[in-house]
C-alpha cells in the first residue's frame, strides 16, 4: 500500500495546493513543501524497512497487484526496485528543488500553479511504480497535461509554440507505444491464451510470428523522444527554453530520465534478442547525440538553449550505456541519469534566477557577473565542471563507466563517444567565460544568490560530490535490471 | 399483439404520449419552465419503463421492431442525452415568452426527434428504420433553423435549416431508392431474412444488389457526415442553435451508427470484400479530412463539427474490425458502445460549456475561438469542464476518451488493420493541435488580453449539475471502466 500512498499523497497535495489558494487559507509553495518532504519521508522510512520478494528472477522491495479492467487484463501493478526507488528518490529531491527555484518567480495563480507541479510528479512516480503496460501508460500521458500547463500557462515569450510542439511530441510517440503494446498482448494472448498487461507475464512471452521487430520499435521511438535522441530531439531546446524555472529544471532533471527508465525496464527486457541486433543502430544514435548536442550547443546565444541542447549530449552516454548491455555500461547509465539531474537541474535553476534578474537570456548581453556576484559565479562554477565531467564528482564516474562498458560492446562507436568528453569543457567554460568575466555590452550589476538559492544549490553540490566520491551504494542498489533481459 | 409486445413498445409509447401531452399543453399555456419540465418529466418516465421492458426482451414487436437489450441500451443512451439537451434548452431558452419566439414546439420537436431515434435503434427491417430516420430527420431540419429571422432570430440559422432539408432530402431518396433495388433483387427488407441470402455465394454481385448496398450505405454516410458526404456538417453545426447542435452530434449520429452496427451484424454484409474496402477507404478519409479541416477553423461549433468528422472515422475502425474475421462480434460491439458512449459525454459537455456560454437572444452563439480566450481566470469551473471534455476528445488517460480508444486499438489490433490504425495515430495527432490550440486560449492570462470580453454569464444551478454530471462520468468512466463494459458485455 505505501506505494500507493506515495503516489497518492503528491496528488492530494496537489489539490490542497490549490484549494489553499483559492480560500487564501495558506500558502501554496508551503503546501507543496510539505508534501514533498512527507513523501520523502514515507520513501526513506519504507526503504530501511523493506524486505524483498523474488518475482520473475528479480527482487522487489514492494508490490501491489490489484484488478482493474479484467475485460483486457488490465491490473494495477504498482511495484518498486532499487531503481525505481532511486528515479523516485531524484524525483522528490528535484521536486523539492523545483518549488524552491520559482519561490518568486510565480506570481499569477500560484495555487494552480503547484497543483501543476505535484501532479506532474505524481504521475512521474507512477511512471517509476507502474509494472502494469496500461497503467504505465496511463501515468506516461498523466504526467505529460500539467507539465503542458506548465509550460503553456507560465512559459515565456514563445510559449503556445513550445508547449504544444512538446505536447504532441510526446503524445503521437505515445500512441505508437500504446499500438506496440496492444499488439504485444494480443500477440501473446494468441501464443498463450492469457490477457495480460502485467510486466511479469509479457517478459517471458514467445512470441513467434510476430512482427517483433516493429514493435520494439513502437516502443524505442518513445522513449527516445523523451531521452530525448537526435533526430527526435527538437522539442526538447523550445519546450526547455520556454518553460519557466521549475519547468524547465522537472523537464531536464524528472522527465528526460523516464525515457531512460523506459528503455531500461521495458524496452531492452521486453525485447531482448530484437534489442541485440538493434544495439548498433542505437549507440550509433547515442553518440550522434553526444556529439550534434555538443557542437549545437556551443552555438547558442540563449543561455538555456545552451543547457538544453548539453542535455541532449549527456543523454546520448545514457542511450549508449543501455545498449552496452554490460554492467559497466548500465550502472554507467544509471549514473548519469542521477548526475545530469543534478547538474542540468542546477544550472536551470542557475538560468532562471539570471532571467529573473535581467530579463533576458541572452549571453551577449551578460558579462563580468562575478564581481557583483561572487557566489553565484562560484556555484556555476562547480556545476559547470560537474557537467564536463571532471573525475571526483558524480558525472565523471557515469560516462567514464559508460565508456567503459561501451568500449567492451563496440570500440569504434565508443572512440568516437569519447569525443564528447573534448567537446563538454568548451562549451562549459564557454558559459562561465561569456557570463562571468569580461567586460558586458550593457554594465550592469547583479544581485547575488540568496540565501534561498544558495542552500538549494549546495544540496546538489553535497549530492554531486557524495556520488562522485562513492559511488558505490548506488551500483549495490540499482542491482542488475537488465542483465536477466540480456541473459 | 400479445400483452408482452405490448410492454416491449412501451418506452416508444411513452415517449410519444410526452410528446402528445406538451404539444396540448403548449395550446394552453405558454410558460417555458412548466413546457421543460414536462419534457424532462417524460424523458424519466420513459428511461424508467426501460428497466421494466429489460425483463421481458428480446421481443420482435411486428415484423418492424426487434426489442432487445441492444434497442434498450441505446434507447436508454438516447433518452439520457436527450434529458441533457432539454436541460441544457432551459437556460438557453430562458426569457422566451417575452420574444416572438416559441420554445413549445421546440421541445415537441426534440420529443418526436428523440422517438425516432429510439425506432432506428429498434429497426430490424428496413421499413421501421426508414420512418424512424424521418421522424427523426424532419424533427431536425426545424430544430436546426428554430432561431430563423421571421421570428427575429439569425439569418445563418434559417440557412443552416434549408440547407440540410435540400441535402437530406437527397440522401433520403438516395437510400429509397437503395432500398427499393435490394427489394427488387431480395424480395425481403427484414434484415434477418436479407442476411440469409447474402451469405449464400455470389448474392452481391449482381447488379440491382450492389447499386442497391451503395446507394444504401452512401445516403447512412451522408447522416453520419463521413467524407466525402460531410459538406453539411459545419454549416448546420454552426447554425442550429447550440443545445439543437449538441442534439444532432450524439443522439442523431449515434443512433444511425447504433443502427448501422445492427445492420451489418444482422446481414453480415460487411464480410463483403467490396463493401469493407469502401467502407475503410472512407474511414481513412474521414479520420484525416476530418482532423485536417478542424485545423483551419476559428468557429468552436464548425471546429467540433469537423472534430466528430474524424471520430465517427475512429468508430469505423472497430466497425471494420469485425469485417475481419479475426475479431468477434460482441467485442465489436462492445467496442463501438463504449466509444459511443464516451462521445456522447464528451459532446454533450463541450456544446454544453457552449450553450452554458450562450442563449437565443445573442446575435450569435458564443463560438468564436478569441470569445474563449482566459475563461479559466473568469469562470474556473466551465473551463475546467471544458478542458477535460477536450482532453477526452484528444484521447487523454483519466477520460472516457481514452478507454474508448483504447477499446478502437485493441479492436483494430486483434484484426490487423495497421494502415487504418496508422491514419488513427496520425489523425490524433493532428487533432491534438486544434485542442490544445483551444486549450491554451482558455489558459491564457487575463492581461494578454486585446480586445474587450463579454462578460462569463452567472452559471445557474440547472447548468452546474448538467455540467459536473457530465464531467464525473467522463473522469469515473475514465479512471473506472468496469461497470460500463459488464453492461455492454451483456448485451
Amino acid at each position: 500500500m505505501v506505494l500507493v500512498w506515495l503516489i497518492l499523497i503528491l496528488f492530494l497535495g496537489g489539490i490542497l495546493a490549490w484549494l489553499a489558494d483559492r480560500t487564501r487559507l495558506a500558502d501554496p509553495r508551503w503546501i507543496a513543501i510539505a508534501t514533498i518532504l512527507i513523501d520523502l519521508l514515507v520513501l526513506i522510512s519504507f526503504s530501511l524497512s523493506s524486505s524483498s520478494v523474488t518475482i520473475a528472477g528479480q527482487e522487489w522491495w514492494a508490490t501491489l497487484d490489484l484488478p482493474w479492467i479484467p475485460r483486457f487484463g488490465i491490473h494495477f501493478i504498482l511495484a518498486m526496485d532499487g531503481l525505481a526507488f532511486l528515479m523516485l528518490l531524484l524525483t522528490l529531491f528535484l521536486g523539492l528543488i523545483a518549488v524552491l527555484s520559482s519561490w518568486t518567480e510565480i506570481k499569477k495563480s500560484s495555487g494552480f500553479f503547484h497543483f501543476n507541479l505535484l501532479w506532474t510528479l505524481a504521475g512521474v512516480a507512477g511512471v517509476f511504480t507502474a509494472l502494469d503496460l496500461f497503467l504505465f501508460f496511463f501515468f506516461w500521458e498523466v504526467m505529460l497535461i500539467p507539465m503542458y500547463f506548465i509550460i503553456a500557462v507560465w512559459g515565456h515569450e514563445n510559449r503556445t509554440y513550445a508547449a504544444i510542439k512538446f505536447f504532441i511530441f510526446t503524445q503521437a510517440s505515445g500512441l505508437l507505444m500504446l499500438l506496440a503494446m496492444v499488439a504485444l498482448v494480443y500477440f501473446n494472448y494468441q501464443q498463450s491464451g492469457q490477457l495480460s498487461f502485467s510486466y511479469f507475464d509479457l517478459l517471458g512471452a514467445n512470441l513467434s510470428g510476430a512482427p517483433v521487430f516493429w514493435l520494439m520499435l513502437g516502443f524505442f521511438i518513445a522513449f527516445v523522444v523523451k531521452l530525448p535522441g537526435v533526430p527526435l530531439h527538437t522539442w526538447l531546446p523550445d519546450a526547455h527554453t520556454q518553460a519557466p524555472t521549475a519547468g524547465s529544471v522537472i523537464l531536464a532533471g524528472i522527465l528526460l530520465k523516464t525515457g531512460a527508465y523506459g528503455l531500461i525496464r521495458f524496452c531492452v527486457p521486453l525485447f531482448p534478442e530484437e534489442s541485440v541486433i538493434f544495439a548498433p543502430t542505437a549507440m550509433t544514435l547515442g553518440v550522434i547525440s553526444i556529439i550534434y548536442g555538443a557542437l549545437v550547443a556551443f552555438a547558442q546565444t540563449d543561455i538555456k538553449r545552451l543547457i538544453a541542447y548539453t542535455s541532449i549530449s549527456h543523454m546520448g552516454f545514457v542511450l549508449l550505456g543501455v545498449y552496452a548491455f554490460n554492467s559497466q555500461g548500465y550502472q554507467g547509465a544509471v549514473m548519469t541519469m542521477l548526475a545530469h539531474g543534478m547538474t542540468s537541474a542546477a544550472l536551470f535553476a542557475f538560468a532562471g534566477s539570471v532571467q529573473q534578474r535581467i530579463h533576458t537570456r541572452d549571453m551577449r548581453e551578460m558579462g563580468g557577473f562575478w564581481g557583483s556576484a561572487p557566489k553565484m559565479g562560484a556555484i556555476v562554477m562547480f556545476f559547470s565542471i560537474a557537467a564536463l565531467g571532471m573525475p571526483g564528482l558524480a558525472n565523471f564516474i557515469g560516462e567514464f563507466l559508460v565508456l567503459l562498458g561501451a568500449f567492451k560492446a563496440n570500440s569504434w562507436i565508443t572512440v568516437v563517444a569519447a569525443l564528447g568528453l573534448i567537446l563538454a569543457p568548451i562549451y562549459s567554460l564557454v558559459v562561465i567565460q561569456r557570463i562571468f568575466h569580461g567586460k558586458p555590452l550593457v554594465p550592469r550589476d547583479i544581485s547575488d544568490f540568496s540565501s534561498r538559492e544558495v542552500l538549494m544549490m549546495g544540496m546538489m553540490m553535497l549530492i554531486t560530490i557524495g556520488l562522485g566520491l562513492y559511488p558505490q551504494p548506488v551500483m549495490e542498489t540499482v542491482g542488475l535490471v537488465l542483465q536477466m533481459g540480456v541473459s | 399483439m400479445s400483452a408482452e409486445q405490448l410492454t416491449a413498445l412501451l418506452p416508444i409509447i411513452a415517449i410519444t404520449a410526452t410528446a402528445v401531452l406538451v404539444m396540448l399543453l403548449s395550446a394552453f399555456v405558454s410558460n417555458h419552465r412548466l413546457i421543460n419540465m414536462l419534457s424532462l418529466l417524460g424523458i424519466v418516465v420513459t428511461f424508467l419503463t426501460l428497466l421494466l421492458v429489460v425483463n421481458v426482451a428480446p421481443v420482435q414487436v411486428t415484423p418492424l421492431l426487434l426489442i432487445d437489450r441492444f434497442a434498450l441500451f441505446y434507447g436508454g443512451l438516447i433518452l439520457l442525452s436527450g434529458a441533457v439537451v432539454v436541460m441544457l434548452s432551459r437556460d438557453y431558452f430562458l426569457d422566451s415568452e417575452n420574444t416572438r419566439v416559441r420554445a413549445a414546439e421546440y421541445y415537441i420537436l426534440l420529443l418526436v426527434a428523440i422517438l425516432g431515434a429510439m425506432v432506428l435503434v429498434s429497426a430490424s427491417h428496413f421499413g421501421a428504420f426508414f420512418i424512424g430516420l424521418e421522424l427523426l430527420g424532419v424533427s431536425l431540419y426545424v430544430l436546426v433553423a428554430y432561431l430563423a429571422p421571421s421570428i427575429g432570430g439569425r439569418i445563418i440559422s434559417l440557412e443552416a435549416g434549408v440547407k440540410y432539408l435540400i441535402l437530406s432530402g437527397v440522401a433520403s431518396a438516395l437510400l429509397l431508392f437503395g432500398i427499393a433495388l435490394i427489394y427488387a433483387e431480395f424480395g425481403t427488407l427484414t434484415f434477418t431474412e436479407l442476411g440469409e441470402r447474402w451469405r449464400s455465394a455470389e448474392a452481391l454481385n449482381g447488379l440491382f444488389a450492389a447499386a442497391g448496398i451503395g446507394l444504401t450505405l452512401s445516403g447512412v454516410a451522408f447522416k453520419l457526415s463521413l467524407v466525402p458526404f460531410h459538406m453539411w456538417t459545419p454549416d448546420v453545426y454552426e447554425g442550429a442553435p447550440a443545445p439543437a447542435t449538441a442534439f444532432i452530434a450524439t443522439v442523431s449520429k449515434g443512433a444511425i451508427f447504433a443502427f448501422l452496427l445492427r445492420f451489418f451484424t444482422t446481414t453480415g454484409a460487411f464480410e463483403n470484400q467490396m463493401i469493407g474496402l469502401a467502407l475503410a477507404l472512407v474511414a481513412i478519409a474521414s479520420m484525416l479530412g476530418g482532423n485536417l479541416l478542424a485545423l483551419l477553423q476559428t468557429n468552436v461549433k464548425r471546429l467540433l463539427a469537423y472534430s466528430s468528422i474524424a471520430h465517427i472515422g475512429y468508430l469505423m475502425v472497430a466497425f471494420l474490425a469485425g469485417a475481419t474475421g479475426y475479431v468477434g462480434l460482441p467485442v465489436v460491439g462492445e467496442a463501438v458502445g463504449f466509444y459511443l458512449v464516451a462521445y456522447f459525454i464528451t459532446t454533450l459537455g463541450a456544446f454544453g460549456v457552449v450553450s452554458a456560454l450562450s442563449n437565443m437572444h445573442g446575435a450569435r452563439d458564443l463560438d468564436q475561438l478569441d470569445d474563449y480566450t482566459g475563461l479559466f481566470w473568469r469562470s474556473p469551473w466551465l473551463a475546467t469542464v471544458l478542458t477535460a471534455m477536450l482532453l477526452s476528445l484528444a484521447g487523454i488517460p483519466l477520460t472516457a476518451g481514452f478507454i474508448g480508444k483504447f477499446y478502437i486499438f485493441t479492436a483494430g489490433a486483434e484484426g490487423l488493420l495497421w494502415w487504418l490504425l496508422a491514419a488513427l495515430i496520425l489523425g490524433s495527432a493532428i487533432g491534438l493541435y486544434y485542442y490544445l490550440r483551444w486549450i491554451v486560449v482558455i489558459f491564457k492570462q487575463p492581461q494578454e488580453q486585446g480586445n474587450q470580453m463579454p462578460v462569463a454569464l452567472p452559471l445557474s444551478v440547472n447548468m452546474s449539475i448538467v455540467l459536473t454530471l457530465l464531467a464525473l462520468a467522463l473522469i469515473g468512466l475514465g479512471v473506472y471502466p468496469p461497470p460500463l463494459i459488464d453492461l455492454l458485455q451483456s448485451i
